[in-house]
Formats: C-alpha cells, structure tokens, sequence
C-alpha cells in the first residue's frame, strides 16, 4: 500500500481537526504518517495528541528553526522526508502558510501541486471548485508526489482511536532555508469564538453595520458562530483583517452563512461562495448578495437580527 | 537598488470565466493588471521615492516583469504608467497552460540573469488564486522569502528588507538581507492613478520581449507539456438555486429563524 504524508497541525500546542480531516482524506490514498515539525523538546507532547483518525504513524521532527524560519525550514524539512520515503501523496492545510509550504515542496521535489481542493479521492483525484463557486474541476498530479492542499471543513473527520507509531526524524536545516528570520508573532485577537476556517456557521458584517457588530456578535455567540468581515469593515478598523472574508481575507466554506450589511462585491463572494447555506439581510433590494442568498431579508439589520436572536432564544426556552 | 516587480495579465474579475480544452479560456473577456500586482508596483515606487527616486537622476530602478500572452503587453503598459521604469515580457506559444512550477521557473530565469535586490510581487492572482508563485520563487533563486506583507522596511545601505506578515497565523515580524522576494496584501497602500504625463511617458519606456529560447528553458518542461498536473474534467455547477427573498415588514427576523429550523441550522 502506498504511503501518504500528512503535515500535522497545531493552534497553541493543540492538535486541531484540520490534522484529523487530513488523514482521512490520506486514508483514502494509503498508509497515513503524520508530519509533526516541532520546537525543540516539544514532540513528544504533540504527538502524544494524535490519538483519533486514521493514522499509522507519526513522525517528529524537533528543530527550533522551524518556528524561526518560518515557510522556509518547514519546507526543507517536508522536501528533505519526502525525498527520502518518497510518499505518494502529501496533503497540507489550505492556508497562507501551508500553500507556500506545498508551492515549495513542489519546487525541491519536482512534484505537482493542487491547491485549495475541497476532496480528493482514492487515486489521488482532487476537486476544486474555481471561478467563485461557478465551475468544479478534477485534477491529477501526474509526476512526482501528489502534493494537495485540501480546505479545512470540507470532510467528516474520521474519529476512529488509533496508536500511531511514533518515530523521531534528525534533520539539518539547511543554511539556503534560513534567509529570513522571524523576529516575533503577535497572534491574533481571538476572542473565545470559533476559527473563522473551521466554524460550522458564520456571521459577518459589513459596512452596512456601521461599526457596531453587536447585533452580529449576539446572534454569532447565540448559534455557537464565528463573526467575519467585509474589507469595508476591517479597512475601517472596526474589526481585525484576520477576520476579513473573501479575496484577500480568508476563504470558507461553512454550512451557514449569514452576511449582514455586506453588499456581495465579487471579492467578497470569492470567498464565501461555496457555503453550504447563504442568508443575507441587506437594506437595498439591489445588492447583488441576494443573487446568492438561499434566504435574503431585505431589511435593516438593527431590527432583523434583535428579533431573530429573540427567535432563537424563544425556541430553545 | 534593482528591484522588480512580477505583474500578472488576468481576466477582469467581474467577468464570466469558462473552461475550453481543461484551461482557462481568456479569449473572450477582458484582460486586466491583477489588482494585486498594482499594489506590488506601488510599493516598489514608494520604497524607491524614499530613497532619492527612480527614473532620471534617481539612484534606482523598476522593472516590470510578465509572463503571458502577448495582450500581457497592456498590463505592463499600466505598470510602467503607475511609474516603473522599464519591463521585460516573456511571450511564446509554448508557455500557454504553464502551471505555477513552469511560471516560477521562468520568471526566476529572468530575474536570476539580470541580477535584482529585491523582487515584489502581489500575493495572489485572481484567477489562479494559488499565492503560491512569490514562494517557489524565492524557493528556486534560494533568495529569503517574505510574504504576504502588510508593510515594508527596506534600507538600501545595509541591505535588509523587514516586513510585518498578516496572516492566520497573526502578525509577525520578518527580517532578511537583501536579495529577497515580498509578496504584498492590499492592506499595504493605496495605488496611485496614472497620471496624464505618467500615461505619456509610458509610451517612451523599453519594453523587451523574449521568446523562451532566450530564456534558456526548454519547451518540454513548460506549458501544457510540461504541467505536473493535468485537468481530467470541468463542468459547470448548477447555479444557485433562486432563493427566497422576503421584504421585512416587522417580522422577517422570525421568518429568518424559521427558515434555519427548516434546514435544520439550528
Ligand atoms: C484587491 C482587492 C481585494 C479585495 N478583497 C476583499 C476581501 O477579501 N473581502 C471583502 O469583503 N472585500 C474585498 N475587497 C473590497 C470589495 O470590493 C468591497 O469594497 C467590499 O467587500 C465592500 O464591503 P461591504 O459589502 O461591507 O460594503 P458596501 O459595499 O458599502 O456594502 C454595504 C451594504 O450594507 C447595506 N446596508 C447599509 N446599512 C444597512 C442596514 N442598516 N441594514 C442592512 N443593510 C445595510 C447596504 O445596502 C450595502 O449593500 C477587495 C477589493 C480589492 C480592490
Ligand atoms: N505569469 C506571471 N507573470 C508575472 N508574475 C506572475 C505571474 N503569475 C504570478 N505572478 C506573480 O505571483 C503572484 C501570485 O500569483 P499566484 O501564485 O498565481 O496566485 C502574482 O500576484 C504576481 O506578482
């Protein structure tokens, strides 16, 4: 059976589900290893986590350059195992940073690259959905490994307890790999809501809100949601870009949508196209979210969302 | 200082995008300059404005860099009336259906024979949407990599680049010696408008084109050929279904909650 190398993930030193939703995709392929990338004397602890999703085998490599050098060192860490064990697959999160891990791994390893699938099958068959949600695309990688990056939230995560092996990897970090250094992260405010990329349901605000996203937040914090914005709202500071959605924010794809106040610019849509359901409250009839919208309101959203968090708690009481 | 900035020739993003023979068929709409590209011109063009200019008299200069067809040419036109001083396109009919591997590769041709400090480029192309390429070229010019970022530092006479770095994961702090590649978010600055006389200049600036013999990569390993990664199918989704849309008259924040329940969101 073919090997598939998963690049396990962590937030805070806390295995997260994307790790999870990886290998049951790589399960699909082969024989799952997860890749964990350590600070030095970290390893054993996060590899410990891994105790649910199909996966065979851990491992751990330990280095301090990895938090140091960010892209570059993980990158020559992943290239320098994969060169070796020449896995048939090798699946990241779709994200800013795993992009450019794989676009890397891609380049050390002459290998193909698929980003940004939302499945991929067990001949290593990616899809992608492309165009703003209009056009789905099945791709393959025809020469090296198949180095896929896969949208968090886009699969069942298969819960099944496992024991994986675990094994601890020596590693030189080469000198090309260390060009540019790190000199200190300032994480994001985060604020006890859920990960914008792997919330079920999200509530975002526009301009429309006028800075004030305490209607928002409420119903957000009634249904368990995470809050997004619009680039109208993060360029006037009322929340942070790390929540911005869409072209150049973050792109998701939850079973919810809610989008008040946000008129649908294309650059917006491009990232919340693919939700599973869309319900926009919007004053002007015209705005082009509603094209969209599974449910529209046309309203205003200081009256709409009051009683639709008055709806909900009414239903739960 | 030698900096250049890599401008793509996108589709506008407002038009319709449709698949012909497992590609993006850019024949029928409109191309435009990546949006982020302006912002990767407008960085270059401030860096060098803080530093005693470029162009006649300056101590620096931009040149644009493209690969495409030969429309890219309107792209770069753009660039160069933004203020870059000169542009290089790489055009040939083997280049067409190159992957991001084939793009960096010959992208990293050109940079690498004609010697740069600094390399920007904008993050993200809207139809490729992949924000891989600032990446793998660093990765194959073994310069530092600083990407997506929010703001720039560089200091011509000690030779560094810092930026802040906006991303998932936070903001941090990213520091190199020069040479480098960055790659910018839009949050950076605002992109000038070409002005009239930055509109008639244009017309004057060296614009070189090469074929991919003079880049000295072969045919083979670009283009459709040479793409590690081939389109087996793409068909169009079903469009959205036409919602329901209501007009509140004092209740539709309930009719909202009832249709969640319907749906069984909550
Ligand atoms: C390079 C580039 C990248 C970009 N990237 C992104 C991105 O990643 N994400 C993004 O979102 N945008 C992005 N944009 C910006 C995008 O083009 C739009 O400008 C932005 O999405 C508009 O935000 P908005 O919908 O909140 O504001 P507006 O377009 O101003 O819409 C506000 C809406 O609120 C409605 N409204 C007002 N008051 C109320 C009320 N009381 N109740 C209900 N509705 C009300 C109005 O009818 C209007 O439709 C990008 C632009 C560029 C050029
Ligand atoms: N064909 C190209 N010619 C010049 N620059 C490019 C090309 N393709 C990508 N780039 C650069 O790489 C960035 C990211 O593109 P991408 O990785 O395709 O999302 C763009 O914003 C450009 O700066």
């Amino acid at each position: 059976m073919s090997d598939v190398f998963v690049l396990a993930q962590f937030t805070d030193g806390i295995a997260t589900n994307t790790t999870i939703e990886l290998a049951t995709y790589g399960a699909r392929i082969g024989s799952v290893t997860a890749v964990i990338l350590a600070a030095t004397g970290e390893g054993a602890g996060l590899a410990a986590q891994l105790t649910s999703g199909p996966i065979a085998r851990v491992t751990v490599v330990e280095s301090a350059d990895f938090a140091r050098y960010g892209v570059s060192a993980t990158s020559d860490a992943l290239g320098q195992l994969v060169t070796q064990h020449r896995p048939s697959a090798l699946l990241i999160s779709s994200s800013a940073f795993g992009k450019e891990v794989a676009g890397c791994v891609a380049v050390i390893t002459d290998s193909g690259i698929i980003t940004d699938a939302v499945d991929v099958s067990a001949d290593s068959v990616a899809t992608q959905i492309i165009f703003g949600g209009s056009t789905t695309v099945h791709s393959r990688i025809i020469h090296g490994c198949s180095i896929i990056t896969l949208r968090p939230n886009s699969v069942t995560a298969d819960m099944t307890s496992s024991k994986p092996d675990i094994n601890f990897v020596e590693l030189i970090i080469a000198d090309t790999a260390k060009k540019a250094e790190t000199l200190s992260v300032e994480p994001p405010v985060k604020g006890g809501r859920p990960d914008l990329t792997q919330a079920n349901v999200i509530i975002s605000g526009g301009r429309g809100t006028s800075g004030d996203f305490s209607g928002v937040e409420a119903l957000a914090d009634l249904l368990g949601a995470a809050v997004g914005a619009s680039r109208a709202a993060t360029d006037a500071g009322w929340y942070p870009h790390s929540l911005q959605v869409g072209q150049t924010g973050k792109t998701v794809s939850p079973q919810l949508y809610i989008a008040c106040g946000i008129s649908g610019a294309i650059q917006h849509r491009a990232g919340m196209q693919t939700s599973k359901t869309i319900v926009v409250i919007n004053k002007d009839p015209e705005a082009p979210i509603f094209e969209i919208a599974d449910f529209g309101v046309v309203g205003d959203l200081f009256n709409v969302l009051p009683q639709a968090c008055e709806a909900v708690r009414a239903r739960r009481s | 200082m030698k900096i250049a900035v890599c401008v793509k020739q996108v589709p506008d993003s407002w038009a319709e995008k449709t698949m012909a023979n497992g590609l993006l068929d850019r024949a029928g709409v409109d191309a435009v300059l990546n949006d982020l590209d302006e912002y990767a011109v407008e960085e270059a063009l401030r860096i060098v404005e803080a530093h005693g200019g470029n162009g006649e008299g300056g101590a620096h200069s931009i040149t644009v860099i493209s690969m495409g067809p030969d429309r890219a040419t309107d792209a770069v036109r753009k660039a160069l009336s933004m203020g870059a001083d000169s542009a290089v396109i790489v055009t040939d009919p083997a280049l067409a259906g190159s992957d991001a591997l084939a793009t960096s590769k010959v992208l990293a041709s050109v940079i690498a024979t004609r010697g740069f400090d600094l390399v920007i480029c904008g993050t993200e192309s809207t139809d490729a949407r992949m924000s891989v390429v600032p990446a793998m070229l660093a990765q194959r010019l073994g310069w530092a990599s600083l990407t997506f970022a929010g703001a720039t530092e560089v200091n011509p006479e000690q030779s560094t680049v810092m930026i802040t770095r906006d991303t998932e994961v936070g903001r941090e702090k990213i520091s190199a010696k020069l040479p480098a590649v960055v790659s910018v978010i839009e949050k950076i600055n605002e992109p000038r408008y070409p002005s009239f006389k930055g509109i008639m200049a244009a017309k004057k600036k060296s614009m070189e084109i090469l074929d991919l013999v003079s880049t000295g990569i072969s045919s083979e390993s670009v283009g459709s050929s040479g793409a590690w990664s081939i389109v087996e199918d793409a068909q169009l989704r079903p469009p959205r279904g036409a919602g329901i849309k209501v007009v509140d008259e004092g209740d539709a924040g309930n009719q909202l909650v009832g249709f969640l329940a319907e749906r069984k969101l909550i």
